[in-house]
């Protein structure tokens, strides 16, 4: 058997923390992060998962392998494993098992269902700029959606603001586990994602308005200029970093020469020795830097591959980088483009034509994208239906690259809903591949999954069985929910 | 004489790719899901003349031309739902929108205007249909709205092969919002529907000098009036409480209802089969994502079909209204027959709508709308390998697939360097 690197959980462990003091970096003004996860990985037993077709999303497919899980994460993969004592053993004899599904694309809690005024939080539709909202505080963990999506096999997702706005705020990630809080969700060190928006949108929400921006140039002019204030707010807080070194170290020449010399100084001076004042903090500003810094993921709502263009060099002005665009409905036309700057593509299988910026959709744009060596193609929802089927929207998109010559094999299409979008959200060393170390996110199928007639059967979170098909929950996760049953009953 | 060529040529041009003659062959060897009482056959051939089925037998059609389809399926032409293809090109952008009525009347002074038939405005040279038509769709059925009516007009199903009269004869319908949507025009409240309902029928069973408050006009009381002696009134609703209560009235009134949505549809399953009320549903709605739609399930066809209910399918999504067949494998998934979900979206829908007759099976002196599957029709992963429509040939051609070959070949010749 062959799984690729096999990782040490001291390595992913060393990588995770990592992950999180990055993170916490901010422009200088903040200590620790706030709104921290709250999420705890599960005590579960040990699972053996034997004799079925696994797809790695290394890209590799092996028939008749067995996978074991313990502790919350994948201990093996191969044929014929030693299952532990204690462990619960899963004949998937004729079963497929994949990583866990990953939605990048995700407005679950935010948009929730219903969709009712009261629980209408996915835009702030109030400036063009909104850098300083936070996704999060949006979530509705209630949302029924979440459970649905779960028994389409989806363990994480990234939550995101609107399109409305040209910048729409932060993400977040989250695993897809119940919780009454979104912290209890949140994905412990996964780096905060900006969701921005190009072409439509913002022009359509602000030109109705009558204020800026009307068009995609307009666009355009507000995307520099939020980062060339957010370089003017870099500044002022190096200068004061600068200033702030500056005083610590005179203070400290001071203190020494105090304890060295006789107090015979002169008073003045010693009152011209003022600690600097920091600029005051700009939640918008704040974020913008960060994103300049690398410390935040820019993910962007673009159809035309024009306007991916455009913003693949504003990028390059503000030296930020776009880790994908999302929808991506033209990225076909750049495939080579996207793949050389090692940019991903977030697409739909299928949609088309609700708006011009999407008329020239077409049902190979994933099989394109993914063709160039070095690509990134991922599928995403945008929507609490699709979602459900994020394999199928995959299995779609194999049948027609099959037809125009390009075929994607199941082990690497898998990718397109597993690795692929775990490198986007640089989780890749986490989740999205089935290897020693990893989380044990992990799905099994009741077959081949690019079938209309696939259902996930059993769903793994950090180890922990989440959804049984066989054994469905007697009351539904969702608070909102609950009451349901009674009232479909008359007396 | 050069201009008057011209003319003649081009009008012979139009008219020969609109009325091409319809080609005599024989599909021969095929896997045939007649989505009739004889269900599937195998290793069937359907011999096809003048646009019709002629024969379905063994050996059949002998010195035709032969389509060897030995290994591969044959399906009816598939019922794209109800949709606004034809009337709507890009959904967001107004001037390419033709579906929806809206003359700004304020609340209390409703026009109501049944009279309006949307088939009018179809265009047979929108993209979108050939778009549609090349994954099998060969029909669908146009759907009229009105911003400030609960009563959106009338609308036809059409036929995809590109003819400028597309509409197909006796499937004219009437079509009612109900249920919130239609509460936000009716006053605010969902009652007023009936109120409202009842005051334009009384003015066309009982016409007088046309008052002031009056919902109709003269043509109006007369299109109205004909769907009160048995005609089709498709229903958009999906609360059970406003299903039943669309029953019956549709029953006092006069008027065959169908249920368009229907999420709640499987909690009255009982109901509609006895009233033999028909429901054409998206199986995939399973959030509650409003009120009227809490108890929404994947096994609501399923549960429908097991009561005896007749279920169609329709996503009524206009520019993915290929995507029908997703909607029968869901269902099927989810513990519908798999010749049940394959006749929600040809025979049943056909029945529906008055075409029993003339479309929706592989029967003799059907319509030749007929697709050659590369395998099980419903899977995502099959394709549509042949179309034809009154048995003729699509060309598996679109707008869509020109933009493919363009996009492949520079991909393809950017790799290979």
């Amino acid at each position: 058997m062959t799984t690729g690197t096999v990782r040490t959980k001291m390595n992913m462990l060393s990588r995770f923390m990592l992950l999180s003091s990055v993170a916490c970096a901010v422009s200088g003004a903040l200590a620790s992060e706030p709104f921290p996860s709250t999420y705890q990985v599960p005590a579960s037993p040990p699972v053996l998962i034997q004799g079925a077709t696994v797809l790695t999303g290394t890209g590799e497919r092996l028939e008749g392998a067995d996978v074991l899980i313990a502790n919350g994460r994948i201990q093996a993969i191969g044929k014929g494993l030693a299952a532990p004592s204690d462990a619960r053993v899963v004949d998937a004899k004729g079963k497929w098992v994949t990583p866990g599904l990953i939605d990048i694309h995700s407005h679950l809690g935010v948009y929730a269902s219903p969709a009712v005024k009261g629980l209408d939080d996915g835009n702030e539709a109030t400036a063009p700029v909104t850098s300083n909202v936070w996704a999060e505080h949006s979530v509705w963990p209630q949302d029924p959606g979440f459970e649905a999506a779960l028994e389409g096999g989806v363990t994480t997702m990234q939550i995101l603001p609107g399109s409305a706005n040209l910048i729409g705020g932060r993400s977040v990630v989250v695993k897809n586990v119940q919780g009454v809080t979104y912290q209890a969700m949140k994905f412990p060190g996964a780096v905060y994602g900006l969701k921005m928006a190009c072409g439509e949108n913002p022009k359509r929400v602000y030109g109705e308005k009558h204020q800026a921006p009307s068009t995609r140039m307009g666009n355009v002019a507000g995307y520099r200029q939020a980062f060339a204030d957010a370089q003017d707010y870099q500044q002022q807080w190096d200068k004061y970093n600068r200033e702030l070194t500056e005083f610590n170290k005179k203070k400290a020449e001071r203190a020494d020469g105090a304890a060295k010399k006789s107090k015979d100084k002169d008073a003045a001076a010693e009152k011209e020795l003022m600690p600097p004042s920091p600029p005051k903090r700009d939640l918008k500003l704040e974020t913008l830097a960060e994103v300049m810094k690398g410390n935040i993921r820019v993910h962007m709502h673009c159809y035309r591959s024009d306007e991916m263009a455009t913003m693949l060099d504003v990028a390059d002005e503000f030296g930020f980088k776009i880790v994908a665009f999302h929808h991506a409905v033209e990225a076909y036309k750049i495939a080579d483009r996207l793949a050389d700057k090692g940019v991903c593509a977030a697409m739909w299988a299928d949609w088309w034509g609700f708006k011009m910026e999407a008329y020239d959709g077409v049902q190979e744009n994933l099989a394109i994208v993914d063709f160039p060596e070095r690509s990134c193609a991922i599928v995403h929802s945008d929507s609490g239906d699709g979602i459900q089927r994020l394999n199928q929207e995959a299995a779609k998109a194999m049948a027609h690259g099959q037809r125009a010559g390009l075929t994607v094999a199941p082990e690497r299409a898998i990718r397109w809903l597993t690795a692929n979008p775990a490198r986007s959200l640089g989780l890749q060393d986490q989740i999205g591949t089935l290897e020693a170390g990893k989380g044990a996110d992990v799905v099994i199928w009741n077959g081949n999954p690019f079938s209309v007639y696939a259902l996930a059967e059993q769903v793994f979170i950090d180890g922990a069985l989440k959804f049984d098909r066989a054994h469905p929950p007697a009351k539904p996760r969702s608070d909102f929910l609950l009451g349901r049953h009674i009232a479909e009953a008359p007396l | 004489m050069k201009s008057l060529c011209l003319l003649v040529c081009m009008a012979g041009g139009i008219m020969g790719t609109q009325y091409a003659e319809a080609q005599d062959f024989v599909i021969r060897g095929a896997t045939v899901h007649t989505a009739s009482a004889k269900g599937t056959l195998k290793n069937t051939d359907v011999v096809v003349r003048g646009g019709l089925i002629v024969a379905i037998g063994s050996d059949a059609g002998s010195g035709a031309r032969v389509i060897d389809a030995r290994g591969k399926e044959l399906t009816p032409g598939l019922f794209g739902g109800l949709t606004d293809i034809g009337l709507e090109e890009i959904a967001a952008e107004a001037q390419t929108v033709d579906s929806t009525l809206n003359l700004k009347s304020p609340e209390w002074d409703q026009q109501w205007r049944p009279e309006l038939d949307v088939t009018l405005a179809y265009n047979p040279r929108s993209f979108v249909v050939p778009v549609t038509r090349i994954e099998g769709v060969t029909w669908t059925v146009l759907v009229p709205s009105a911003a400030d009516s609960i009563i959106g007009g009338q609308g036809s199903a059409v036929v995809l092969d590109g003819r400028y009269d597309a509409a197909l004869a006796g499937s004219r319908s009437l079509f009612v919002q109900m249920g919130a949507a239609g509460a936000r025009v009716a006053g605010g409240t969902r009652a007023a529907e009936y109120m409202l309902l009842e005051q334009a029928i009384h003015e066309a069973r009982a016409p007088g000098p046309i008052g002031q408050g009056a919902l109709l006009h003269a043509a109006g009381r007369e299109a109205l009036t004909r769907y009160l002696t048995g005609g089709r009134v498709v229903f958009q609703v999906d609360r059970a409480a406003d299903i039943l209560g669309v029953v019956t009235f549709a029953a006092r009134n006069g008027m065959k209802p169908v249920i368009l949505g229907g999420n709640e549809a499987w909690l009255v399953a009982t109901e509609l089969a006895k009233a033999n009320v028909p429901v054409i549903l998206n199986p995939l709605d399973d959030l509650p994502l409003d009120f009227d739609r809490l108890a929404s399930t994947l096994e609501n066809a399923a549960r429908l079909q097991r009561a005896g209910v007749r279920i169609a399918f329709s996503s009524g999504d206009t520019p993915q209204a290929r995507l029908v067949r997703q909607l029968a494998g869901n269902a099927v998934a989810h513990g519908l027959p798999w010749e049940s979900a394959l006749a929600a979206i040809t025979s049943t829908p056909a029945d529906i709508f008055g075409l029993g007759a003339t479309h929706g099976r592989i029967a003799v002196g059907r319509s030749a709308d007929l697709v050659l599957w590369s395998g099980d029709p419903l899977e995502v992963t099959t394709l549509a390998d042949q179309v034809w429509i009154a048995g003729r040939q699509v060309e598996l051609k679109s707008r869509q697939t020109e933009l493919r070959d363009r996009y492949v070949e520079k991909v393809k010749a950017h790799q290979a360097r």
